[in-house]
């Protein structure tokens, strides 16, 4: 492959070359005054954007590892409901009774494990480092709009991290009441003992962690916005940009929503509020609450949680998009489209929540009302799948480790967002709310999708972020085993979905209806489990190639985008000199009469005068 | 000591492990393989694509079948029938889709993989085909949107002026039932007069509670619309009765209801499908706490005369425990005594300052 790549002066063009030799004096000085940096603010307390988008990738893949290892936890416990855990005593400790799984320890588990992949890992540890990474260096800034904003944003993720690390090891556990924490069981201890301390910690690390949230989304938009360079109108913006920017809108508008959430909540836990809590008899009591309605705090959880799940899924599509365009050397198809798509899944999005709540005893109307705007939401999914498919047609694709996620990407979000159809239709949700099948439909949507979206961003980008290459044969031993693994566990899912086993349960063997697929979940189960193993295949690969990985070149993708115009390992300021304007879409691959099968952004229409369409002779 | 050994073997592995990663590195590099890499793996990667779809196809197709059986609860309910041939005509549409997208997903990954001297075709966008495809599943989606809606509406409609009545009400970690007695009415409850025999919190001066009771299981009569009327004591539940294609959450501080049309017997579902042990069984699908799992409840649907008989011969629960109700007569004197003593008390207290 090496032997195909271009010099460094071909990928730059003409024009990049001349505009870096003007020399640009006040940011070569600013340049060298950050090389005797001290380590602590060049490493730890950075307002690098390149630098925090590492320190959010690295601190996710810690989280990963850690959702991975309860859920390989509590899947030892379907598969094997009779089995003894006594050998997990030296790790569990009192969560071990008499040689089985605590039940509510159990339920701490599966709290934990929605809590850390959902937020974590694929808010945090993906859009935080690929917003944070791509963002300026996409669209041509020298920086975030704010890095010390930045930095903060950072910072209070980690320490909203260190405080739900900590509430694992109190005596009454992690909260428990799932991650959607419904009241009352979040709200009072008596009904368990991980609604006490631990629901504490969790409401506490996740308002922080909402702040960060609100930080980095602040940045992230102002970014988009305001320091585009010269040329790179909203029209010109990679759909990467695209998808980052309507996620940080999304983050914006929705978190504060959960915000309140919580707060309303941590008064009822103590200050005696009744704003979700009434008519409540528990441990031989009566508490004086009353007025308040649960369903509220649903409504509220789900304003948020909705959003959330596209907030988690729109960087993925953005990468995968630019992936899937690179790699099959063709330009995406549909570029309108997939921007048009992209605003009306963030518009939708805002109006489907209630798609959670259809048999709570909310209003049946409203019912309706949910289900026709979520089946609409199919639609602009539908024109992404569509136009996703048309990009590879007709390619030359090369299996690259990030191409191989993107198509596996792909293949999970049509399977997954399938179902969304049946799950969004009321009358079947009847049957299906809280089943397995729920279970199996968000986490090949949002859970695997975004999962593989992160994997194709990290060995797309990953000469970029360290100037190594990961090692692509690993790469592609990861994607294959993690693939088949995915679709070993979550297909089969499905069926036990269908015949109506509930989420959440510790064991089925107390029903005879949820008796018959003892040995599917064992399935499952070992799936599941190799599956997560397969994994640190990455984790090794990862690591690694920080160190001895190949050298990268500048453009080792043959890319178009601003990025890989970039030194190999971009310094404080992305570009040594001046930034590069931006003449042309960042599509322009296998353009007929061109030259090479690629045309960076910033090469003007007047250097390829034998590719120009007729109306683009005219444009500068 | 042995765990200190598995340790070291493990960490022996993973060093031997990465030595051999490292050699097949380096042997990669004086060889110069890495240039004609895109050639080799390019192809085996399409070539995986091409059997993931055909292998993993057909595994999915034979897993599938071979569980359809064991994935569907009998139905025993009028809606029950008509939500699941929406289910699986939906399945069927979606079924089609899934197979049409994944195919085309692998075999143009196959077909188009990389060959040296090709060149992509530049394409853009179109938009006449854009509108077809933005169109088609708009379509597909609002009849299964109407279909869907009408059903719901009849489902979550007002249920039948003569539907049999009764509470189930969700705890931690049970289920507690009760039926409105001869009089057709649920007597009033108030949650500040739980307590462990009064466990519904009856307030047995509403007369229309004496003959309330409480049985141990659930007896419905077959092709006769049940009201269902929900309520939790502590904290969230959900009824959810599979067979019955049945679920609704159970909300403290807010009652909820769902009806619905058993159609088979208890008799009649053991005889259909040999198993003369089945029953029809409740769960509680929301997340409520260490029992969650636990919450089991018998449901027993009779041939209508047979649920006469069954009801007729209930006790009230005023009648089970005559000493609750002694009692709650006493605390209710004793409030009303109290009530007065305030309404006394009150001017005595002002005039004293």
């Amino acid at each position: 492959m090496a032997a195909n790549l271009p010099t460094q002066a071909q990928v730059q063009g003409g024009i990049g070359v001349t505009e870096s030799q003007i020399t640009h004096d006040e940011h070569a000085l600013h340049d060298d005054h950050h090389h005797d940096q001290h380590w602590l603010f060049k490493y730890v307390f950075s307002t690098d954007h390149k630098v925090i988008a590492k320190q959010f990738l690295i601190t996710g893949i810690f989280w990963a590892i850690l959702g991975g290892t309860l859920s390989s936890l509590f899947r030892l416990q379907l598969g094997w409901p009779e089995s003894t855990m006594e050998w997990l005593t030296p790790v569990l400790g009192k969560w071990v009774e008499a040689g089985k799984l605590n039940p509510e320890f159990y339920l701490a588990l599966v709290t934990m494990h929605g809590t850390i992949m959902v937020f974590f890992v694929l808010t945090a540890g993906l859009s935080g480092t690929f917003s944070n990474f791509l963002i300026p260096l996409q669209v041509g800034a020298r920086d975030m709009a704010s890095g010390f904003m930045n930095m903060l944003s950072y910072w209070f993720f980690f320490v909203s991290g260190v405080i739900m690390f900590i509430s694992i090891f109190l005596e009454t556990g992690p909260a428990a009441a799932g991650w959607t924490i419904y009241p009352p069981l979040s709200a009072l201890p008596q009904a368990i003992p991980g609604s006490g301390m631990g629901m504490t910690l969790w409401l506490v690390s996740m308002a922080l962690f909402i702040v960060s949230q609100l930080l980095g989304g602040v940045n992230y938009i102002t970014t988009v916005i305001n320091l585009r360079t010269r040329g790179m109108s909203m029209s010109k913006l990679p759909l990467t940009i695209w998808s980052f920017f309507l996620t940080a809108v999304l983050g914006l508008l929705s978190f504060p929503v959960l915000f309140s959430a919580a707060l309303l909540l941590i008064f009822d836990r103590s200050f005696g509020t009744s704003f979700f809590l009434s008519d409540i008899y528990i441990a031989g009591q009566a508490l004086p609450n009353v007025g308040g309605s649960p369903i509220l705090f649903q409504h509220l959880f789900w304003f948020l949680g909705h959003p959330e799940v596209y907030i988690v899924i729109m960087p993925a599509m953005g990468m995968v998009s630019e992936i899937l365009a690179t790699n099959s050397r063709k330009p995406i198809f549909g570029y309108r489209a997939m921007i048009g798509s992209l605003l009306g899944i963030s518009l939708l999005s805002f109006v489907v929540w209630a798609h959670h709540m259809f048999i709570t005893g909310m209003n049946p109307f409203l019912g309706s009302v949910f289900m026709f705007l979520t089946l609409i939401i199919a639609v602009p999914s539908a024109v992404k799948t569509f136009n996703w498919l048309a990009t590879l047609w007709r390619g030359n694709i090369r299996f690259t480790s990030a191409m191989l996620f993107s198509i596996g990407f792909v293949s999970l979000f049509i399977s997954g967002g399938l179902t969304g159809i049946i799950l969004g239709n009321a009358a079947l949700d009847i049957q299906m709310h809280n089943t397995y099948f729920v279970v199996a439909h968000f986490h090949l949507v949002m859970g695997s999708s975004a999962f593989f979206g992160l994997f194709a961003g990290v060995y797309h980008w990953f000469p970029k972020m360290f100037g190594r290459m990961m090692d692509e044969k690993l790469g592609y031993i990861h994607f294959w085993l993690t693939f088949v693994g995915v679709y070993l566990v979550f297909l089969p899912m499905h069926y036990v979905g269908i015949a109506g086993f509930p989420r959440r349960y510790y064991a089925w063997t107390g029903f005879d209806m949820f008796s018959q697929f003892a040995d599917l979940n064992k399935f499952i189960s070992i799936a599941a489990i190799l599956a997560f193993f397969a994994q640190f295949v990455f984790v090794f690969n990862f690591f690694y190639s920080i160190f001895r990985g190949r050298r990268a070149t500048e453009n080792p993708w043959r890319s178009t985008t601003l990025e890989w115009t970039t030194p190999v390992v971009p310094g404080h300021g992305n570009w040594p000199g001046e930034i590069p304007a931006v003449y042309r879409w960042p599509y322009d691959y296998s353009k007929p009469g061109a030259e090479d099968d690629f045309i960076p952004q910033n090469v003007p229409y007047s250097k390829t005068t034998s590719s120009n369409l007729p109306y683009e002779n005219d444009n500068e | 000591m042995t765990t200190l050994g598995v340790l070291l073997v493990l960490a022996l592995l993973l060093v031997v492990f990465g030595l051999l990663f490292r050699l097949q590195i380096l042997t990669s590099i004086f060889s110069g393989s890495s240039a004609r890499e895109l050639g080799t793996s390019n192809r085996v990667n399409a070539v995986l694509m091409i059997v993931f779809l055909v292998v993993g196809g057909a595994a999915f197709a034979w897993s599938f079948g071979d569980n359809f059986n064991k994935m569907n609860p009998p139905i025993a309910s009028v809606h029950g029938h008509a939500t699941e041939r929406m289910f699986w005509t939906t399945m069927i549409i979606i079924g089609i889709v899934f197979v049409l997208t994944q195919v085309l997903l692998f075999g143009y990954s196959y077909k188009y993989q990389h060959k040296e001297g090709q060149r992509a075709y530049f394409f853009p966008h179109n938009n006449k085909i854009e509108i077809i495809w933005t169109i088609i599943p708009a379509i597909v989606m609002a009849a299964l949107v109407f279909a869907g809606w009408k059903e719901w509406t009849r489902i979550t409609g007002p249920a039948p002026k003569d539907a049999v009545v009764l509470e189930i009400m969700g705890k931690q970690f049970n289920w507690l039932v009760r039926y409105p007695g001869r009089d057709m009415k649920l007597g009033v409850v108030n949650y500040r007069l739980i307590d462990a025999t009064n466990e519904f919190g009856f307030d047995l001066s509403d007369k229309s509670g004496l003959d309330d009771f409480v049985p141990g299981e659930i007896h419905i009569p077959k092709g006769h619309p049940v009201l269902l009327k929900i309520r939790s004591r502590d904290v969230l539940h959900a009824v959810y009765m599979p067979h019955f294609r049945v679920q609704m959450y159970a909300v403290p501080g807010m009652p909820t209801k769902f009806w619905f049309t058993p159609t088979k017997t208890t008799d009649e579902m053991r005889a259909q499908l040999g198993n003369p042990k089945f029953d029809y069984e409740l769960a509680c699908n929301q997340i409520c706490g260490r029992g969650h799992f636990a919450m089991k409840y018998k449901i027993i649907v009779d041939e209508p005369d047979d649920y006469v008989a069954w009801f007729s011969q209930q006790k009230s629960f005023s009648e089970q425990n005559p000493d609750v109700l002694a009692s709650l007569k006493q605390k209710e004197e004793k409030l009303v005594v109290k009530k007065a003593a305030a309404v006394i008390e009150t001017p005595a207290a002002k005039a004293s300052l």
